[in-house]
């Protein structure tokens, strides 16, 4: 056996020696120990079991009267709801995509990014525009503030939706930057009716 | 610097500890009898007093964790429960907090004191690297600690700066999450930041020992610039002398310090941290602490997309840069002399470099809009100039001053009128 033993590096024919092989192999192994035993250490930090128990939120809209606005807490955010009048609808729709600061739909529920119309804006899980409700994240897309306009009284800036009061950002009747630095328009969250007026968010 | 040790054992109990650990004899050699140069002026003190807020900071800052409990139902109210009801604890939390403004303070005294002084070159670049790395850590830790009260500002603060991490391209929102522990600032976070806050004061102890090693190995800089030639001329042993110079220097901070703790222990902070984290709704305006404000002014002054770089990731890239470019500072300065003291050029433009940091920090805490984020723009640009042009070329284009032949030659002439920073007098009873 002592006579197989050679030092590391190939053998006097260039062909890699059983001790290189040994070699590799431990630094494999080692190597995969390494990062199975780092995993746990960093995945840690993501959502527990507990946060993401509370990953979905049932709300019941038959009590928000014709152009009114909710606030509602999913995942630790607010959430936007706004049943919206036929006029604000009409003004959603007429809106020309030249007008738009960010064309993307942004809506978490459609299979691919759409061009932002007031439709695409609406359409929940199913596929169906259901345009009386308008369900976004109430958290502006430039720096994570929460916009005003939800509540009667509040700004709801030049474009008759929200408005953000860290920086400037005005965004529509469908939740769309229009104006301010603001890079996208509001998030639409993932959301399925379960009758016509009981949504599940998430 | 390296020298010859001195240290002899006095007793048969200090022979015996040192054959086994030579503990004393490393205090003796590096705090008793350093050769030190003879010409440092008060601006070489503030390394002794950072010494000393990193121990207050960990000492009042392991108390009040006895009493702080950090959960989001109830950090807010036993923090006023300390303020309140523990005996002391108003002293406890107001020394901590205002102590983290004096650190910060002094941090950035003792870093225009590097950059005036050339500290950082040949052969100090990892003295210098290594203080890079305590300021880093002294953010990230500050910006931990401000969340725990989990007042308004702690929380949207938290917010803001989580989210810059979104901008990072292809994996910035699982990094969000992952900071998270969720899907927004909540308890999760409130929980790592705490843990990590209680952590890292250590870690910044452990690099403050380096720190000190790398200072110890070449020995200190001096405002001249010019090397030790002569043990004997050039230096005296750092005690008694710079024991008791830097002591009367931490005594004035400390009075300073006092200042703020008691008559106006809230003068630094800012009002909305007494109203109770609210996720549903922002305040007006969301300002950092005021050691963050020039590179929070830095971040918004990139309003624009530059190429294929998004105006928010573009911001991000520019306050990180903004201290990374620190690092590579002993490279970008060509000048073989190191003290700006003989560099008339430079001194002019260091002296701009200060007022467009004290610009910048002005314009952090005005909202971004209008001429405010003009004037951040310039203030920036010249920035990044400074160290990324100005400082480049001028090693090559400037005609310095002649310098003295010793560090000796220096102190024992008349210091030229105008010369402030040499602060003669100061340097009389080391002499």
């Amino acid at each position: 056996m002592t006579t197989e033993i050679s030092d590391a590096g190939p053998s006097e024919d260039g062909e890699p020696t059983r001790r290189d092989f040994i070699h590799i192999f431990a630094a494999a192994t080692a190597a995969v120990g390494a990062g199975a035993t780092i995993w746990p250490l960093v995945h840690q930090m993501n959502p527990d079991a507990s946060v993401l128990a509370l990953s979905t939120k049932e709300i019941d809209l038959s009590s928000i009267s014709l152009g009114q606005a909710i606030k509602v807490m999913w995942q630790g955010k607010p959430v936007f709801i706004r049943h919206r009048t036929e006029a604000e609808i009409a003004e959603g729709e007429a809106t020309p995509m030249g007008a738009l600061k960010d064309d993307a739909s942004r809506n978490d529920n459609l299979a691919e990014a759409v061009d932002a119309t007031d439709a695409a804006r609406v359409t929940a899980r199913d596929g169906e525009a259901r345009p009386q409700w308008l369900i976004v994240v109430g958290i502006c897309t430039h720096l994570g503030c929460i916009p005003l306009g939800t509540s009667s009284g509040e700004n709801r800036g030049d474009y008759n939706g929200w408005f953000c009061p860290c920086h400037g950002s005005h965004y529509d009747i469908a939740g769309r930057i229009r104006k301010g630095p603001a890079p996208e328009n509001l998030e639409i969250p993932r959301y399925e009716f379960l009758s016509d007026t009981v949504v599940k968010i998430g | 610097m390296s020298h010859p040790s001195t240290y002899k054992p006095a007793s048969g109990f200090d022979k015996w500890l040192d054959d086994r650990l030579p503990i004393v004899r490393l205090a003796h050699d590096s705090f008793v009898d350093f050769p030190t140069p003879k010409n440092l002026n008060y601006w070489y003190t503030f390394g002794g007093i950072l010494a000393i807020c990193l121990v207050i900071q960990i000492i009042t800052g392991v108390i009040l964790a006895m009493h702080y409990v950090p959960h989001t139902s109830m950090a807010f109210d036993s923090v006023e429960h300390i303020m309140r009801d523990v005996n002391y604890g108003w002293l406890m939390r107001y020394v901590h907090a205002n102590g983290g403004s004096m650190f910060f303070l002094a941090v950035y005294i003792h870093m225009f004191r590097g950059v005036y002084y050339g500290s950082y070159k040949e052969p100090r670049e990892v003295l210098w690297m290594l203080g890079v790395v305590i300021y880093l850590l002294m953010m990230a830790t500050a910006f931990m600690g401000y969340v725990l009260p989990w007042g308004q500002m702690s929380y949207w603060g938290a917010t803001v700066i989580t989210n810059l991490f979104s901008a990072i391209p292809l994996v910035g929102e699982d990094i969000r999450t992952l900071l998270w522990g969720g899907f927004s600032v909540d308890n999760p976070t409130l929980n790592r930041f705490y843990s990590l806050h209680y952590l890292l004061p250590f870690a910044i102890a452990g690099v403050v020992m380096l720190h000190i090693w790398a200072l110890h190995i070449p020995g200190n800089a001096n405002p001249t610039g010019v090397e030790v030639k002569d043990v004997k001329k050039d230096t005296v042993p750092f005690h008694p002398y710079y024991t008791v110079k830097d002591s009367f220097a931490i005594v004035v901070f400390l009075i300073l310090f006092a200042a703020f703790v008691f008559f106006n222990p809230n003068g630094l902070g800012h009002p909305d941290n007494y109203i109770e984290a609210n996720p549903l709704a922002t305040p007006a305006s969301i300002v950092p602490e005021w050691y963050y404000l020039p590179f929070y002014a830095i971040l918004r002054a990139i309003t624009f997309d530059i190429g294929p770089i998004s105006s928010k990731l573009g911001g991000v890239m520019a306050m990180f840069g903004s201290i990374l470019v620190l690092f590579v500072l002993p490279w970008l300065d060509t000048s073989k002399v190191r003290s700006m003291r003989y560099r008339p050029a430079a001194k002019m433009f260091f002296f701009i470099f200060i007022a467009a940091c004290l610009v910048l920090g002005y314009l952090g805490g005005k909202p971004a809009e209008g001429s405010y984020v003009f004037y951040a723009q310039i203030a920036t640009a010249y920035y990044f100039s400074f160290f990324l042009i100005i400082l480049p070329l001028l090693g090559f284009m400037e005609t310095p001053k002649p310098l003295p032949r010793s560090i000796a030659e220096s102190v024992l002439k008349t210091p030229k009128a105008g010369d402030a920073t040499t602060a003669g007098a100061h340097n009389a009873p080391a002499q």
